[in-house]
């Protein structure tokens, strides 16, 4: 087996706060070139007080953080600012400035006594923007872009400053779902191409478990956990991390539904293969509580359901459906006011959707399909 | 993009050069006192008769401390500006130009009273202290106050305080210099002497300089502190520099010339419109010469719109600096809205 390679950065017994107050203490991270971390938390959990602490921006209340061995506070501004560059939430004040402009600010460790820029500082500026696609626009002036180039714009800046490691709070928060997926891509090559290693925080909590090779949580006292997605994303984590009282989240399937329903079944849904999904949540939506099945646990249907359903009924996967299963079907189907097939055919296998939609035609129930809800 | 701005900034630059070169010509030239040009450029050689004495020790001097200390004025509302952030800082709005007169005042009554000569370099450091109270009042308003307008107000009313006392003093102060006092308290450039202007050059060239070598921090500093401590600017040590620099720069002026409003304000603003830039290396420079330009313009003519009569610096900058405030202001409101 390889041997372990050495950690890039290091926090040890790391205490950070306000005001010498300790918000959260005895952080420990250990993070190799080109790894990712992300931290999740609620808002106000501590996030941005810690990617702060590691920028220097705050001091430490207590412990150390070491950069390639080596105690942060031994470094001097420039020394540091050639090693980790930020991107935070706070607005970068940029009157009059072009983003090519803004770019070049990050060459600023490097430029001479008057910050003039030479040939080799262009060059930078250039490649940066080039980089995370921003070229084009770098004679329009910073105020007046949108808010997805903006942060690319802040990414090159940070780029050019040709950092080793990248501190970033909250970067996709204002980006449409495409520039999120392009800001984290972009980040993503850096880590791989560079070996640039990235502390970021994120609310995104399905982007953050695709993106991290590790997640820190916090939640407002101490680090929770501390791991591989795998590790801290198990069953009901994040409901617990952030408190949801109203909705939930799976950890498996990254789907996020609302409060479900309240009240006894009044719909019965005969879904599967994930034709039910669009019912279940219109069905929320209208505030109607309703049952299902009979679902395969593996089906694309049945984290949706366990979310807003009343009453799933389901099967282990891979397993014929049982008779106790079916019958309890059948029950639950006939307290229901009506019965909403999804399915427009059943596969060979499914045998017993097919006997439940027969019963539920016996008992004059099936008001409705989705198929005819959709052409209306 | 990058030629067509060096194009401007040389535009520019040209621009301002010209415009100190010609007011120059005229404030020496044009006065109570019709000289003619012939005379001017001869004067140049002898320094006798009456006409050569009139240019030689009362407009020349005059001329030089307005260019200079406009350019001084021009340059302490920019770092102000950069400072807090705030487009409508200045020395005058902030109230320091108004701490200064007023210790300024308190140290001439007291030691006319005396009958001790005041010299130029004490009412520097008189003015240098009054200076640095009103900016210590400032700074601790800046801390309880993040609204821009409010720090202004602020400013205004710490300005306020420091006329009524030095109104007080001057008008209870029995010594017939109090004319020269009153003159002085309202701001103008009259009366300034050879000595004046060496003792005002040498202050304001250093502190230029000291300006410039600030420019690269300067640029990261504009960007916001978060930015700047990541580009590895010591925040602290700056701001000292910045608040040390922008009261000398004030000091200088009032020391001489008294509190001269809305040219701190309004140049700095106007620069960065004919630059369309606010990169410290450039508006340091452009600053300096805007200030200079104004100045001698306003107080061409403060000497003689309403010749005769002289009237204050102060009323000539309002007239051709409160527009541009306000314009600043409306034009800054429409753009945070849409």
């Amino acid at each position: 087996m390889e041997t372990q390679k050495p950690y890039y950065i290091t926090t040890e017994k790391m205490s950070v706060g306000y005001d010498g107050k300790p918000l959260i203490e005895a952080v420990e991270i250990a993070l190799q070139k080109g790894e990712i971390l992300t931290l999740l938390g609620p808002n106000g959990a501590g996030k941005s007080t810690i990617l702060k602490s590691i920028a220097r921006q705050l001091s430490l209340i207590a412990g150390t953080v070491r950069l390639d061995g080596e105690d942060m506070k031994s470094f001097t501004g420039t020394e540091l600012s050639k090693k980790m560059a930020v991107v935070m939430t706070s607005r970068l004040r940029a009157d009059l400035m072009t983003c090519e402009d803004v770019v070049a600010t990050g060459r600023y460790p490097y430029t001479g006594r008057f910050g003039v820029l030479r040939k080799e500082d262009h060059v930078a500026v250039e490649n940066a923007m080039e980089l995370v696609q921003v070229a084009e626009i770098g004679d329009s002036l910073f105020d007046r872009i949108s808010d997805g180039q903006r942060q690319r714009v802040m990414l090159a800046r940070a780029i050019c400053q040709e950092p080793e490691i990248l501190i970033l709070d909250e970067p996709t928060s204002y980006l449409d779902v495409r520039h999120k997926l392009e800001f984290l891509s972009i980040l993503q090559k850096l880590c791989r191409e560079r070996q640039l290693t990235v502390i970021l925080s994120l609310h995104e909590l399905e982007l953050a478990e695709k993106i991290s090779d590790r997640i820190l949580c916090v939640n407002g006292r101490t680090v929770d956990r501390i791991g591989t997605p795998e590790e801290v994303m198990t069953d009901g984590y994040i409901t617990q991390l952030y408190g949801i009282r109203m909705g939930s989240y799976d950890e498996e399937s990254s789907d996020m539904e609302l409060a479900a329903p309240e009240g006894t079944p009044e719909v019965f849904v005969i879904a599967g293969a994930g034709s039910g999904r669009k019912v279940y949540r219109r069905l929320q939506r209208e505030g109607i509580p309703f049952a299902t099945g009979v679902l395969y646990e593996n089906d694309l249907d049945y984290p949706v359901a366990k979310a807003l359903a009343a009453e799933v009924i389901a099967e282990r996967p891979f397993e014929p459906v049982s008779r106790a299963t079916l019958q309890a079907a059948k029950e639950r189907l006939e307290r229901c006011d009506s019965v909403i097939c999804c399915r427009e055919n059943f596969g060979s296998q499914e045998a017993f959707q097919r006997e439940l939609l027969a019963y539920a035609k016996q008992l004059g129930k099936c008001m409705e399909s989705s198929g005819q809800q959709n052409r209306q | 993009m990058q030629q067509r701005r060096k194009i401007r900034y040389f535009i520019a630059f040209v621009l301002l050069t010209a415009g100190i070169l010609v007011l120059l010509l005229c404030n020496i030239g044009i006065g109570t006192v019709k000289i003619p040009i012939s005379e001017i450029l001869i004067t140049g050689r002898k320094q006798e008769g009456m006409n050569a004495r009139i240019l030689w020790e009362i407009r020349f001097p005059r001329t030089l401390a307005a260019g200079i200390l406009g350019g001084a004025l021009a340059l302490a509302g920019y770092l102000l500006q950069t400072f807090f952030h705030n487009p409508i800082a200045g020395p005058f709005v902030l109230g320091i130009s108004s701490g200064a007169k007023m210790v300024v005042a308190l140290v001439m009554v007291f030691l006319l009273g005396n009958t001790i000569r005041v010299s130029s370099g004490l009412l520097i450091l008189a003015a240098f202290l009054g200076a640095m109270l009103s900016m210590g009042f400032v700074l601790l308003m800046a801390r309880k106050v993040d609204s821009m307008s409010m720090l202004v107000v602020s400013g205004v009313m710490i300005g306020y305080i420091c006329s009524a006392i030095t109104e007080l003093v001057v008008t209870f102060a029995e010594d017939a210099d109090i004319v020269n006092l009153h003159n002085w308290s309202r701001g103008s450039f009259s009366g300034m002497t050879w000595d004046n202007v060496k003792v005002m050059s040498i202050v304001v060239a250093v502190t230029f300089l000291l300006v410039i070598l600030l420019a690269k921090p300067l640029e990261a500093y504009q960007l916001g502190e978060t930015y700047a401590q990541n580009l590895g600017v010591n925040i602290r040590t700056l701001r000292i520099l910045l608040v040390v620099l922008s009261s000398v720069l004030s000091a200088c002026i009032v020391a001489f010339a008294g509190p001269i409003s809305f040219v701190g304000i309004a140049v700095p603003q106007l620069i960065r419109k004919l630059f369309g830039t606010t990169k410290p290396l450039l508006m340091i420079p452009a600053c300096f010469l805007g200030g200079s330009v104004f100045c001698l313009f306003c107080d061409l003519l403060a000497r003689t719109w309403m010749a005769p009569t002289e009237l204050s610096i102060s009323t000539v900058t309002a007239i051709f600096g409160a527009p541009v405030v306000l314009w600043i202001m409306i034009s800054r409101n429409r753009r945070e809205r849409g």
